[in-house]
C-alpha cells in the first residue's frame, strides 16, 4: 500500500494509524497525541471510519486548532495553540 | 429502583393518542369490510374512510380528493418523489433537492438516479439551513422535474425557508415536494407545495399510516403498478381502522398545537441551555430561534452514541442517535455530516403532549452525571 497523498500538500510531523476503529477512537486519539507535539506541528490521522471525515474536523473547531484537510482516510492537522 | 420510563423520542413515534386508541377500538369493529363492494357492512366502511379523508383534508386545508393514505410515512416520501419525477419526465430528469432530506427521500432519489435519472444536491449551513441562492439557482438550470424540501428537519430541528424556495420554484415552473412529517399537527404547514408527506405516527396516529397530498394541476404520475384504490395513488386496501384513527387524532392534535408549541418550546430551550451549561464538550446542534417546538438535538464529545443510548435507556430514557454506531450502515447521519457538526456522542431528545416539565427536569438532573461516568469508563476525563 502507498502513503496517502497529504492533504495538507506536505509531510506531516507524525502520523498516528487509527484504521479500523469506529468513532469516538480516532478523535480520542487525536486529541491526546496533538497536545504533546509542539505549536506548529502537522499531525495525520489514518482513520477510515466514514464518522472520522465529520468528527475530526468538527473536532478542531471546537479545540480551535487547525484542520488542514483529508485525503482518502488521511486526515491533517496543525496544532495552532 | 427501575426509574420509571420517559419516551424522549416522539420525532420517530409518539405514543399512541387517546382520541387514536379510542378511534381504533371503534373502527375495527365497523371498519373491517372492504370500502369498494357493494353491500351494507363495507357501505359503512366507506363512509369511515371518507368521513376520515374529509377530516384530515380539511385539517390540513386542502382539497378531500387531493389527500390519499398510504401504507406509512415512508411510502408516502416514496410515492411523492418518484410520482413527482414520473409525471414531469418531460420536462427532465433532475431532482433537486436539500442535503438534509429525510432517508426515505434520499432512499427514492438513489432509486431515480440508478435508473437513468439525476440529482442536485443543495447544501445548508452549520444551523442546518438551506442555502437559498444555491437552490435557487439548482432549480433554474435546465431539466429540472421536481425540487424536494424538508419542512423542517427531523434530526436537528431547524426549520427550512419553504416560503421562499416555493417561490423560486414557482417562478420557473417547477414543482416542489415538502416533507411534513415533523411539521403537521406541531406548527402551521408553510404555503406553496405541491406535493405533500405525512406520517400519523409522528402526532400520536398510530404506525403504518401516511398522507400523500397532490394538488390539483400537479403532474403526478404513480410510480407503482396500476391500482383503483386511493385515487390510483397508493395501491392496496388502505388499513381503515389505522386511517380513522389517524384522522381522528390528527384533528386532536392539530387543534392543540399552538398551545403544545407554546408549552413545549421553552423546555427545549431549557434543554438547549442546560445542556451547553452543565455537560462539559457538548455541541447542541440546529438553529436556535428557527426551530421546532419540540426536538433538540446535541453532541457529546469522545462519547460513543450506543453506549450514551444504552446508558440513557437504563436510566429509563427513550432517545435516539444520529451517531454512526447507532445506525445499520454504521455511516454518521447525513444531516449532521452536511452541517459539519460532531457526530458522535450525538442525542436527538423529542417532546409530545404526555411530556411533563418534570420529565425534562429529571433528564436535565441525570444527563451530565450518566456523560460524565460514560467518559471516566473511556479514559478521556480531561482530554
Amino acid at each position: 500500500m502507498t502513503a496517502p497523498e497529504s492533504p495538507a500538500g506536505g509531510e506531516p510531523d507524525e502520523i498516528i494509524d487509527c484504521l479500523g476503529q469506529r468513532c469516538p477512537l480516532p478523535v480520542i486519539a487525536l486529541a491526546r497525541r496533538l497536545p504533546e507535539l509542539p505549536v506548529g506541528a502537522v499531525l495525520r490521522v489514518l482513520a477510515d471510519d466514514p464518522a472520522a471525515a465529520v468528527d475530526i474536523p468538527a473536532w478542531c473547531r471546537m479545540r480551535a486548532q487547525e484542520f488542514l484537510g483529508t485525503n482518502g482516510p488521511a486526515h491533517d492537522i496543525r496544532r495552532t495553540q | 429502583m427501575i426509574p420509571s420510563p420517559v419516551h424522549l423520542d416522539a420525532a420517530t413515534a409518539a405514543p399512541l393518542h387517546p382520541v387514536a386508541r379510542q378511534a381504533l377500538l371503534a373502527a375495527l369493529d365497523d371498519g373491517w369490510a372492504d370500502p369498494d363492494r357493494l353491500y351494507a357492512s363495507a357501505r359503512r366502511a366507506r363512509q369511515l374512510l371518507d368521513a376520515a379523508r374529509g377530516a384530515a383534508a380539511e385539517t390540513l386545508g386542502v382539497r378531500p380528493d387531493e389527500l390519499s393514505f398510504t401504507a406509512s410515512g415512508t411510502t408516502a416520501a416514496h410515492s411523492a418523489v418518484l410520482g413527482g419525477l414520473a409525471g414531469r419526465r418531460r420536462a427532465g430528469a433532475v431532482l433537486v433537492h436539500s442535503a438534509i432530506e429525510h432517508s426515505a427521500v434520499l432512499h427514492a432519489t438513489q432509486r431515480h438516479v440508478s435508473g437513468g435519472g439525476a440529482a442536485s444536491e443543495v447544501p445548508v449551513d452549520r444551523l442546518g439551513r438551506l442555502d437559498l441562492d444555491a437552490w435557487s439557482r439548482a432549480v433554474t438550470e435546465p431539466g429540472v422535474a421536481l425540487a424536494a424540501l424538508i419542512a423542517a428537519s427531523h434530526e436537528v430541528g431547524t426549520v427550512q425557508p419553504v416560503e421562499a424556495a416555493a417561490a423560486a420554484c414557482a417562478a420557473v415552473g417547477v414543482p416542489l415536494y415538502v416533507d411534513a412529517a415533523q411539521v403537521v399537527a406541531r406548527t402551521p404547514v408553510p404555503a406553496g407545495w405541491s406535493v405533500l408527506s405525512a406520517s400519523a405516527r409522528k402526532w400520536g396516529g398510530p404506525p403504518g399510516v401516511g398522507l400523500l397530498v397532490v394538488r390539483k394541476g400537479t403532474r403526478w404520475e404513480s410510480p407503482w403498478p396500476a391500482d383503483e384504490h386511493e385515487s390510483g395513488r397508493a395501491p392496496g386496501t388502505v388499513n381503515l381502522p389505522a386511517v380513522v384513527a389517524a384522522a381522528a387524532s390528527l384533528r386532536a392534535a392539530a387543534a392543540d398545537a399552538a398551545a403544545e408549541a407554546t408549552r413545549l418550546a421553552p423546555l427545549v430551550d431549557r434543554i438547549r441551555a442546560r445542556v451547553a451549561a452543565e455537560v462539559p464538550d457538548v455541541e447542541v446542534v440546529g438553529d436556535p430561534e428557527r426551530r421546532l417546538p419540540h426536538l433538540v438535538t446535541f453532541s457529546c464529545l469522545y462519547v460513543d452514541g450506543e453506549a450514551l443510548l444504552h446508558a440513557l435507556d437504563r436510566r429509563g430514557f427513550a432517545v435516539s442517535s444520529g451517531s454512526s454506531c447507532t445506525s445499520s450502515t454504521l455511516r454518521p447521519s447525513h444531516v449532521l455530516e452536511a452541517m459539519g457538526v460532531l457526530s458522535h456522542g450525538n442525542v436527538r431528545v423529542s417532546l409530545h403532549r404526555d411530556t411533563t416539565e418534570a420529565d425534562v427536569e429529571r433528564f436535565l438532573a441525570e444527563l451530565p452525571g450518566i456523560v460524565a461516568d460514560l467518559r471516566a469508563q473511556a479514559g478521556v476525563v480531561g482530554l
